[in-house]
């Protein structure tokens, strides 16, 4: 099987698996990362939203061998020691989470919106958001915690 | 004659019941057992200061392995064990919330663990709303036990009277002295002493309540925000294998032969082999691999001649016709019958007339089905996300034919239930893979397509509806044609598909029938979120709405009218539940009130109001809706008027009213299961799509806090929404929608 090395996370990781292995399944069964979520398998839920060089993308219709040298970022990877992003603490602060299958999905999502565009509006976060479902229905917080995080503000839910 | 002589059995019940234990080390657990009768002779055990939490490890444990709900360590960290199955309806929060309230702890200082099955905490059910109402007097009592414990341990100690003490934030106060003790310090005292009776203890009065009724953010949000959560899905187990399991497309059929050979000889295959299936699993081809992707790619290459049986002819037209030629007839079985319908509908001054349908709906959870195993020794241990797993276990024996005590199940976070997990199809498929192993743990992940075409499903019906009002607008007759379907039956509906005896309206008309026919189907049936109501409230509450137009009546004053007198009716025959009309009314009132209900709007723009009572809920929502010339519909604000009682969590609350808006929206809006060649036609997303973000209407929950015990809000929300929605529509255009998903209905007006 062909081998490659993918930058997750900061880190080199060897995998040694086919080369139409969808990067979504090399991060959750072969490297162990499971926050990256599996929705749908056909781009259509965004739960396996990662960043490859700080875009968004879905990890279902990535295969490995598309990735190359291209530095993964996936929703293990955002918090650094410890200490959540402003958008993570947001998350949390307006409870948006109810089932929380998504969630990863759409912070990897915002994450890269506020990247591109750190003030955005509704109609942006409409744009940006719209590939990513939740079943649950969580769009009122999502879209809350999204305007917080960008404007330095803490949640006042 | 033959005498059956049965052998006596001692008369002796097992039950659950409080008992403390100490921990090594000085802490304090109190714990439900189960046990034989009154069991206050067992000895105290000590048990490590770290419990096991596994299944497995307890059951090693021996039969009186607690299953605690409240631990205190010496250096007082305080844990409550959160029993019930976490899918997204914040139970694994608002539990241990009320836990902590009688308890006297600061909640920023609980740690929240989940528990395992274990027959002993009892309920541990995702379903019916029944999560709060059957357990907030019970973990009240428990947390006050604790406190009480805790209170006397510190006057033992003190030698001082129990009424001087007082317990707040985690700490024993003698109030005379100022002298204090933390939970930690106290811990291995109050371990020594004997369990008051749950029923004597001091509960708190609700004006002194610190946590509950406040805004409380999920226990699990930061392992959510960091993606540390671990749903079933994510299960990782030293040597885990990965499975798919196929069934046949046309539900109940059988495999007649496979490729198992040639899939067995592709690359990361492990093993493929047929199940013939019975006793509650469905007949398949099991692929085993050591990825998820090798599994599933080997699926794609499986070559399978199923065995349809009789069932590849039904189709959602033949149903369709069906149902037509059931509406030209008279209902096979009355379920209703009230006063005399014909004579009233001989005289009324004006009557109205609609023929209502909705379509089969998919659970559509973000989680797939899934499940790990593993078949050891004899003894069956499952990792599932099940919203049952006490139901689970069940069919695993049944299935299996494995004792029930050789069954562990760990409760794992779940991506969504929706009813969907009520039912175990997965958790037996896992298992008897693991079974057939014997030895290796495996993991089966259904791919999205096989969940969206082998659901238990939201069943489709249509309504046969007429109604009949007076000179003042009085609703006098309502007659309703229910066509439903069985599961494989023209005797019985299935699951979800009956609509009660007592149903609103009845009651509140004098003249009311409800008859019922049933069109025989394989397609499964299930619980979705407000089972029956999520379908029929829609129907009635659009038809309440034709006959308030009929009668030249605001929809509002119609509805409260018909409600009549504040007043509880009680259920007839004294079966079914009291219906509130003070309460519904209440909730009436307050979305209108906060909705601006009554505005002048113009053409293109309406308001609709609709109500509905279920799982002992109370709820009521204003839709404010805007529909272009070219049918083009924007649902701008969802406002609810809610009555469960006290609320336990007001974040929570609020997320689950929000929740079950827009999910009522997105199902009225875009869903539909259909079947052809027997088959469920939807297979992923893009044509079973889901409401997306740009959609997402503004919503706002409003709450009449009934001084009652608190009920659930997992559903009663839903019920109301997409009939709000729809009388929105004709106030905005004139058109009646009688046929769901809205997607598909022609909104053009001129
Ligand atoms: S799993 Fe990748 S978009 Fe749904
Ligand atoms: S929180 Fe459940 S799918 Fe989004």
């Amino acid at each position: 099987m062909p081998k490659y090395t993918l930058n997750v996370n900061g880190e080199p990781k060897a995998v040694d698996v086919d080369a139409d292995t969808p990067l979504l399944w090399v991060l959750r069964d072969t490297i162990g990362l499971v926050g990256t979520k599996y929705g749908c398998g056909m781009s259509l839920c965004g739960a396996c939203t990662v960043h490859i060089n700080g875009q968004a993308i879905r990890a279902c219709g990535t295969p490995v061998s598309a990735v190359g040298s291209g530095k993964v970022v996936t929703i293990e990877g955002l918090a650094k020691n410890g200490e959540l992003t402003p958008l993570q603490k947001a998350w949390c602060d307006h409870d948006v989470a109810q089932c929380g299958y998504c969630q990863s999905g759409q912070i990897m999502s915002a994450t890269a919106l506020l990247a591109s565009n750190p003030k955005p509006t509704d109609a942006d976060i409409d744009a940006a958001m719209a590939g990513n479902i939740c079943r649950c229905a969580t769009y009122p917080r999502i879209r809350l915690a999204i305007h917080s995080a960008a404007e330095g503000k803490k949640g006042v839910e | 004659m033959k005498t059956t002589i049965t052998e006596k059995q001692p008369l002796v019940a097992r039950r659950s019941f409080i008992k403390v234990t100490a921990l090594a080390g000085g802490g304090f657990m109190l714990g439900s057992y189960f046990g034989i009768g009154e069991q206050s002779a067992v000895a105290q055990t000590t048990m490590p200061a770290t419990m096991p939490t596994t299944q497995s490890a307890r059951n090693a444990a021996g039969d009186f392995a607690p299953s605690a709900f409240i631990r205190i360590s010496p250096s007082g960290v305080v844990t409550i064990i959160s029993k019930n199955p976490e899918i997204g309806q914040g139970i694994k929060t608002s539990l241990p919330m009320i836990i902590a309230e009688e308890m006297e702890v600061p909640w920023e200082s609980v740690i929240v663990e989940q528990a395992p099955l274990n027959g002993a905490f009892t309920g541990q059910v995702a379903g019916g709303s029944t999560a709060i109402p059957s357990n907030y007097g019970r973990m009240r009592r428990l947390g006050a036990t604790a406190r009480t414990m805790l209170i006397t341990a510190a006057a033992q100690t003190w030698n001082v009277p129990a009424e001087e003490c007082i317990a707040e934030d985690g700490v024993v106060v003698h109030t005379t002295s100022g002298t204090r003790a933390t939970y930690g310090e106290l811990a291995a005292k109050a371990a020594t002493l004997p369990v008051p009776d749950e029923k004597s203890v001091t509960l708190k009065e609700p004006k002194d309540f610190k946590i509950l009724g406040k805004r409380i953010g999920g226990v699990d949000n930061i392992k959510i925000a960091t993606g540390a959560a671990l749903f079933g899905i994510d299960q990782q187990v030293p040597d885990l294998l990965y499975a798919t399991y196929t069934k046949c497309p046309v539900f109940g059929g059988k495999v007649s032969s496979a490729n198992v050979d040639a899939i067995k000889k592709m690359r990361g295959v492990r093993d493929a082999f047929v199940l013939e299936g019975g006793n509650g699993l469905g007949a398949g081809v099991a692929i085993v691999a050591d990825s998820t992707w090798s599994a599933f790619k080997a699926q794609q290459k499986l070559q399978i001649t199923w065995d349809n049986g009789d069932k590849a002819t039904h189709s959602t037209a033949s149903y369709t016709e069906q149902a037509e030629a059931f509406a030209k007839a008279s209902p096979q079985k009355e379920v209703a019958k009230v006063g005399d319908v014909d004579a009233a509908f001989a005289s009324a001054a004006k009557t109205a007339e609609g023929m209502y349908f909705y379509p089969h709906l998919s659970h559509a959870t973000l989680e797939p089905q899934n499940c790990t195993a593993q078949f050891k020794d004899g003894a069956m241990h499952i990792w599932a996300p099940s919203q049952n797993p006490g139901s689970a276990q069940d069919v695993v024996v049944k299935a299996l034919n494995i004792p029930k005590d050789k069954i562990s199940i760990d409760m794992t976070r779940i991506g969504g239930g929706f009813g969907r997990r009520l039912m175990h199809d997965f958790v037996v498929e896992a298992a008897a893979i693991a079974q057939k192993l014997n030895g290796p743990p495996v993991k089966l992940t259904w791919t999205r397509e096989q969940d969206m075409r082998h659901d238990y499903y939201r069943v489709g019906g249509w309504h046969k509806l007429k109604g009949a009002v007076d000179e003042s607008g009085k609703v006098v007759a309502w007659s309703n044609h229910f066509i439903t379907f069985g599961e494989n039956s023209i005797d019985r509906a299935g699951n979800g598909a009956n609509v009660g005896a007592d149903e609103f309206p009845n009651r509140f008309i004098p003249n009311y029938n409800l008859g019922q026919s049933i069109i025989s189907s394989h397609v499964p049936l299930g619980f979705w979120r407000a089972p029956g109501s999520c379908a029929y409230a829609w129907t009635f509450q659009s038809f309440i709405d034709e006959l308030a137009h009929a009668a030249g009546k605001d929809p509002l004053e119609f509805r409260l009218t018909l409600l009549g007198e504040d007043r509880e009716v009680p259920g007839s025959g004294g079966r079914g539940r009291p219906y509130s009309a003070t309460r519904a009314k209440g909730v009436l009132k307050l979305a209108a009130d906060k909705s601006g209900w009554g505005k002048t709007l113009p053409r293109g723009q309406g308001q609709g109001i609709a109500f509905h009572f279920s799982h002992q809920g109370y709820v009521a929502v204003v839709a404010d809706v805007t529909v272009s010339k070219e049918g083009e519909l924007k649902v701008n604000r969802l406002t609810a008027g809610v009555d469960v009682g006290p609320i336990i969590n007001l974040s929570g609350a609020e997320n689950q009213v929000h929740g079950s808006m827009i999910d009522g929206y997105s199902a009225a809006l875009l869903q539909e299961i259909t079947v052809a060649g027997g088959q469920v036609e939807q297979g992923n997303f893009h044509n079973y799509p889901l409401l997306r973000m740009p959609d997402s209407p503004a919503v706002d929950a409003h709450y009449i806090e009934t001084a009652k015990e608190p009920t659930g809000l997992g559903e009663p929300a839903l019920p109301p929404t997409a009939p709000a929605i729809c009388n929105a529509i004709f106030a905005a255009t004139g058109k009646r929608i009688r046929s769901l998903p809205l997607s598909k209905q022609d909104l053009t007006w001129s």
